[in-house]
Order: C-alpha cells, then structure tokens, then sequence
C-alpha cells in the first residue's frame, strides 16, 4: 500500500497549498486591520475620514484623510472618463472591425501594454505628459488632468481585454438577427451586440476602477501630492496611496498608524470593489 | 460451452444521485467469450461496462449496491485495489484516446505504471501488443511519432495494444468503432474475434449488426433494466422478450 | 450615423495603439543611446549611476519568487482541478480568496510585506521579505494559469490514463502535466513581469540598498525601484530612461515567449 500512501500525502500538500492563499488574504486583514483599526478609533472615525487637514508635523497633529479620499476619487473618475470610453471602443474594434492579419499584431500588443511596469508609464507621463500640461495650464504641470490621463491610459488594457472577450461571448445570432432586419453593421454591433455584453463590460469598468485606485508608484511622480483638499483639476492632489509611500519612510508612531490606518480605509475600499466586481461576475456566470 | 464465469453481477443497482441508473441487475459473463452490451442510448449500457473496472468511481454522487465478482472476488470490496483491478479489466473507449506521446511510450505507459523499466522487456511487450492489435506492420517503423499524428483507425487500434501491454484478462470496450470509417471498423472487428482467444471481452455497441456480428452472448438494456441476456443467435433469431424483438426488429426496420 | 460611429471606434483603436507605440517607441529612442557601459559596472557609485547591481538583484528576486511561489500556485492549480470535488465549499473560499489577493494594489502588498515580514518576523529589509511578499502577489496569476491549462486537457486522457491502473499522481505528472505545461509556463512567464515590473511592494520589503544582496537577509533594490528613485530624485534622467528600455526589453521579451506559448497551447489543443 506504498502507493495508496504517497496518494494521500501529495493530496496532502496539495491541499496544505491550495489553503495558502486563504491564509495569506486572513494575515493581510489581520495587519493592516490591527494595525489601522486602533489608531482611527483613537482618533475618532469621523475626524479621521472627514478631516481635512492631514498635517503630521503640526502640533498637535492632525490626521483627516478626506482630501486624500476625495484626491483618489477625482483621479479615479478622471483616469475613469478618458480610459473607458477609448478602451471600450478599442475592444468593439478588435472584436468587431479589425482584419484577422491585423488582430494577430494588435492582441499581443494590448497584452504587452498590460505588461509595462507602472513605473515606466509613470516615468513617460513625467518626461511628456506633464511639460504639455505646463504649457497648456501653467503651473507645475503636475495635477489632476496629468494623473488622469496617465491613469486613464494605464487602466487601457483591461477595460479592453476584458470587454473585448465579453463582446466576442455575445452568439452570433444576435448580430444576424439585426443585420437581417436591415441594420448596418454599426447599427447592429452597437444596439444588440454591445448592451448583451453589458455585465462583461461593467466588470472590466469596475476592475479598471480597482486598478486606478490602487496605483501608487507612477501617479506620485506626477500628481503633485499636496495634502490639502483639491482646488480644481489644474492643481496638484494627493492619494491614499501616494500619501502612504510619500510618508511611511520617515514616519513613526502615530504617524505611522495614521498611514496602516490610510491603508486600512483604501483596503476596504478595494475589497468593496473586489465584492462588486465579484457579484457582477456571478450574475454574469448564471444567465 | 461450460466455460466459468469471468465475471458475476448480482443483484445490483446503481444511483447517480436521486437518479436510478442501472436496477436489479444480475448477469454472468463467461470466460474467453465476446458478451455484447446492446440498447437505446441512454438505456445505462456504458455505466454498465464503467462499472466493471470501476471508471465510474470518477463520477461524483454515484452509488452501487449489490456486488460485481471477478474470479469469485468482489471488486468493490474493501481489500481490492482499483489500479490492480484496472490493470486486469483492460478498457477501450468510444473515441480514440492515445496520449499526445510518441507510439512507443503510449503502449509502454501501462508496463511503466506497473513498474516494468527494463528497456528490453518494454521493447518485447511493445511490439507484442502492436502485432496483437495488429498494427504492428502500420507503425513498426514509425515508434517515435506522436500517436495524434495517425489516422483515427490506427489510434483505435493503438489503445487496443496500450489496452493489452499491461496483460490484462478482460477487455472492455465501449462502442470502439463508432467514431471510425467502415474499412477501420471492420478492421478492429476483425481483431476482437481474433482477441476472444485470449481475452474475455465485453462490448458496448449501438450497432446491432456489429453485435450479431462479433460477438457470443448479447444482453439488452433498456432504461437501466437487463431486459434479456442470451445467447447471441438466440437474441437476434428468437428473443423471449416482447422489448427486445421490438427494438431489435424496429431497428432493422 | 454608421460611419461616425466607425471613425469614432477606429479613432480609438488609433489613439490606444498610437499611445502604446509612443510609449515604447519614445523610451527607446531616448533610452537606448544612454546605455553607457558605465552602467552597467559591477558597482553602484554616484558617479556612474550603475544600474547592474539592480539587474542582479532583479534576477535573485525573480528565481527565488518563483522557486517558492510557482510550486505552490501549480499544487494549488492540481487540488482545484484533480481533486477538488464539484460544490466544494473550500474550493468557493480558496476561488475568492485568489480572487480578492489579485486584486489588492500593490502598495497594500507593500505595506502588508511590512508590517508582517520586515517588522513583525523581524526579516528587516531583505531579499527574503520581499521575496515572500511578490511571491503571494503572483500567486494568483500562477494559480489561474494553472486551472486553465489543466481544464483544457482533454478528459478522456485522464480516463486512459486511470484505465490502465495508473494512480492520480502518476496521471497527473506523466499525462496531464505535460500537457498543460505550456499554459502553466505562460502564467509562470507572466509573473516574471509581474516582479520585474513591481515597485510599490517593494520598496518596504527589498528596501533600496544600492549593493547586490550579499544572502536572503540583506536589502537591494530591482531595475524597476532603481527607475522610481532616479525618476523622483531628478538628477539623473538618462539613466532613468536606460533603465526604461532594460525594463521594457524584458517586458517585450516576456510578451514574446507567452504569446509563443498560448499559440503552442491552442494548436496543440487543436491536434486532436
């Protein structure tokens, strides 16, 4: 039965890995939780979310996150409004326009556009984005319009792979059946084909979403990080994950908690995201 | 015609979940003869055959009372070792399987399962088994080719020889013909009569001629019920069963 | 109507393409005349801004991500496919808990690497806690690749397998492995990029030490931090685009090899 012993001790390991991203998902919320939650009831949850004056060498300090809240949401939105619809329409034209010959090139670019690392969109957007906004608005060039549309290019690749592949799930059928009632080509793809890949495309909106919330190392280098609350798109703004970089190297006790804290709220942020992302993609499974 | 008993089913039933797939059945399958299984698909034929070397422990919510004796001993009793048991009741499938391997190493994997790494020995049993399935003449040159890259009768035919490498005493195949082209088909039927010398064979088969054909006992199945087990010339000539002279006259119209 | 609406469609296609073509195109072109053999010294000096030790590290940093992180995924891979019964309720915690990890930023890994590895297991800055804290970020991307190269192999090679008295093991290494392998290797190729490309998880855990690590329990800093730091502190922009084009060159070859393999996966799927 020496056989029947190796079976059940590999199953063994196999299980005791596959176990390892439970373990790894209940550590992350088990630190940054313990190491966030105490510091925001300390500080008090409103004053900490809704303050909005994040100014830790103050005496006394104060910590309200709101302007970093608010600073993710507008380059969320932005990043939101420039890449969606350029991406959406880039996967109705992969799917729906490109010559095969053609498609064989594209594919593997959009692949290698989600495979650039973020730092070298973030290192571009700073040696060219950022002079034409300087030049266009003035100022440092360094604000809410550059982070955007640095974003909204970054999150490019999957709002496109992934309505791309919802646009090609949608049967045939439905196409045909609008192109035999006369529609044109155009007519068909946008009025049937599109809205029947709806779920798939809010799922890859949503996830875009989570991407651009969660950038951290390329929107440093060109949102121009002030704390305070945003004056306008032409300003600078600063992150929740921007403000935990920027900070956490020289940061130390309350400060310190403050940023686990900052990671806290934009954990949660996330995992909502992740949650809708995940309700949208089961609802999808069952029709 | 007083040949043992290779392989006794009693009083069994089976359930896939809240589904009563095979009911009551009880049947004796003699040594070194070719039983066929016949029926209307869906009529539990193949979960039959499955049950035999037990490829339907894969299936999940699936249940089996009553028991299935091979040489006398229960296979599904606790002490029987189901690789053992696979490695006597040999199986082929409805649609050529090879593995995306070279010939060679198809035919070798069984021995190889069973610890044979004697290069000489598997060379003896690989071309033992391709003459056996006689496909020997087709590939002896060609060992090394992947076995996806012949045609789909000489894949059949080398799961018949990967099939036998592992020396099994029964061989079970499950309509093993009918993804195959007519010349391939008779081809293999050729080889199954050839194989009953040796091997006790049970086939599944939705092509009644290639019942009456090949094989000695024919038994008929319908909606999980052995309706009539015989004979074959006794099944096709007078079948005692109302059931089973209807679907085996309605067939032939 | 029809042919606004195809402008608009093609003129999107041109601006994501044009924009993915400048990208390169620009970090190229500025880049490559920049790769001064100075940078590429055994040692990092402010003066010659080397960027080698940061190559050497990336290299330590990808092999040992892998050596931990690949096993691990591949095994997780064979539990929820082989073995795994359907409606397992394990298998649901383990699917969203995959989930959920990729889609974490990378800064919540960082800080997460942080608090646990540098801090609370007391690892400091090192090659080890970075390692670890890559090593669960492509987990998913690993496990992922895994369960679908293993559920396009076909069944009834399984079924040939177990019929000739194989056990689960031995099918599964001697005749589903291979077959999905070049599936497992494009997802395994994906990571790589993954930890080339990666930053913010790193910059707390590897830390920013400009040495080669000298063992798993001294810092350094990869090809993609040593961009980042040139990038913020400003002084050095052509290094910084010679470190683009390394990255990218890396990047471009890791595109190259996947899209190769997934070819190779679906001809081979094709054969039958």
């Amino acid at each position: 039965m020496k056989g029947n012993f190796t079976e059940s001790f590999m199953k063994g390991i196999f299980l005791i890995c596959a176990v390892t991203s439970i373990i790894a998902i209940l550590l992350m919320c088990i630190f940054i939780f313990a190491g966030g939650i105490p510091f925001i009831q300390e500080y008090g949850f409103k004053n900490f979310l809704l303050g909005t004056e994040w100014k830790p060498s103050n005496i006394p300090q104060s910590f309200g996150i709101l302007p970093m809240i608010l600073g993710s949401i507008y380059v969320t939105l932005g990043a939101v409004i420039i890449g969606v619809p350029i991406g959406l329409l880039t996967a109705i034209y992969l799917a729906k326009f490109s010559s095969k010959r053609l498609y064989r090139f594209l594919k593997p670019g959009i692949n290698l556009m989600a495979g650039i690392p973020s730092i070298v969109y973030g290192f571009f957007a700073l040696v060219v984005i950022v002079p034409i906004i300087r030049d266009v608005f003035g100022g440092t060039g360094m604000n809410v319009i550059t982070a955007s549309l640095l974003l909204g290019i970054m999150i490019l690749p999957t709002v496109i792979s992934m309505s791309e592949a919802a646009i090609r799930a949608v049967p045939n059928s439905y196409y045909e059946g609008s192109i035999a009632l006369g529609a044109t080509h155009e007519k068909s793809i946008f009025s049937v084909v599109v809205p029947a890949a709806k779920s798939g495309i809010i799922s890859s909106i949503i996830l875009a979403i989570g991407r651009a919330i969660g950038e951290t190392m390329a929107v440093i280098l060109v949102a121009g990080n002030q704390a305070r609350m945003p004056v306008g798109i032409t300003k600078g703004v600063r992150t929740l994950t921007t403000n935990i970089v920027i900070e956490m190297a020289y940061a130390a006790d309350a400060h310190r908690e403050a940023l686990i804290a900052t990671a806290a709220v934009l954990f949660v942020f996330i995992l909502i995201i992740n949650g809708a992302f995940l309700v949208v993609k089961r609802r999808t499974n069952l029709e | 015609m007083n040949r043992k008993d290779k392989i006794v089913i009693k009083d069994m039933d089976l359930y896939y979940g809240d589904f009563h797939a095979l009911k009551n059945i009880n049947m004796k399958i003699k040594e070194k003869y070719i039983t066929a299984i016949i029926g209307p698909s869906g009529c539990g034929k193949s979960t039959l055959l499955k049950s035999l070397n037990r490829m339907n422990d894969l299936i999940e919510g699936l249940r089996i009372e009553g028991n299935i004796l091979l040489d006398g001993k229960d296979i599904y009793g606790e002490d029987f070792d189901v690789n053992l048991l696979r490695k006597r009741v040999g199986m082929v499938f409805q649609r050529p399987n090879p593995f995306p391997i070279s010939i060679y190493d198809n035919i070798a994997y069984g021995p190889r399962v069973h610890g044979i790494r004697d290069k000489k020995r598997l060379d003896e049993i690989v071309e033992r088994s391709l003459r056996l399935a006689a496909i020997w003449d087709e590939v002896k040159d060609n060992l090394k080719k992947n076995a996806l890259r012949i045609s789909g009768g000489q894949q059949q035919r080398i799961c018949i020889a990967r099939a036998l490498a592992v020396e099994p005493e029964v061989l079970l195949m499950d309509e093993p013909t009918s993804a195959l082209d007519p010349i391939s088909t008779a081809k293999i039927e050729e080889l199954i009569e050839e194989l009953k010398r040796d091997y006790t064979i049970v086939i599944v088969t939705h092509n009644m001629q290639q019942a009456a054909r090949v094989s000695d006992y024919t038994a008929f199945m319908l909606k999980g019920d052995l309706v009539e087990y015989d004979k074959t010339e006794d099944i096709f000539s007078v079948p005692k069963d109302k059931r089973t002279e209807d679907y085996i006259t309605g067939r032939f119209g | 109507m029809s042919r606004l609406l195809k402008s608009v469609v093609k003129l999107s296609a041109y601006i994501t393409f044009g924009v993915l073509f400048f990208i390169i195109g620009y970090i190229l072109v500025r880049g490559i005349p920049n790769l001064s053999p100075s940078l590429f010294h055994l040692e990092y000096t402010t003066e010659n801004v080397s960027l080698f030790p940061a190559m050497i590290t990336t290299l330590m940093l990808v092999f040992l991500t892998l050596i931990i992180a690949t096993p691990i995924g591949v095994f997780t891979g064979f539990y929820l496919v082989e073995y795994a019964k359907k409606g397992n309720r394990l298998v649901e915690v383990i699917r969203i808990a995959t989930e959920t990890l990729s889609g974490i930023p990378s800064i919540v890994y960082g800080l997460f690497g942080m608090l646990f590895f540098v801090v609370y297991l007391n690892f400091q800055y090192s090659l080890l806690a970075g390692t670890l804290t890559v090593g669960i970020m492509v987990l998913p991307l690993i496990i992922r690749a895994t369960e679908e190269a293993l559920l396009s192999v076909d069944d009834s090679l399984r079924e040939g397998s177990f019929a000739l008295g194989a056990g689960m093991l031995y099918t599964i290494f001697k005749i589903v492995l291979p077959s999905a392998m070049p599936g497992i290797l494009s997802g395994v190729i994906l990571s790589i990029g993954r930890i080339v490309g990666e930053t913010a998880a790193l910059m707390f855990t590897l830390g920013t030490a400009t040495k080669i690590p000298e063992g798993l329990f001294s810092s350094g800093r990869t090809l993609a931090l040593h961009m980042y730091i040139l990038s913020t502190e400003g002084m050095h922009i052509n290094e910084s685009y010679a470190t683009g084009v390394i990255l990218l060159a890396v990047v471009l070859i890791i595109n190259y090899v996947s899209t190769l393999l997934s070819n190779k996966l679906a001809k081979g799927s094709n054969d039958e």
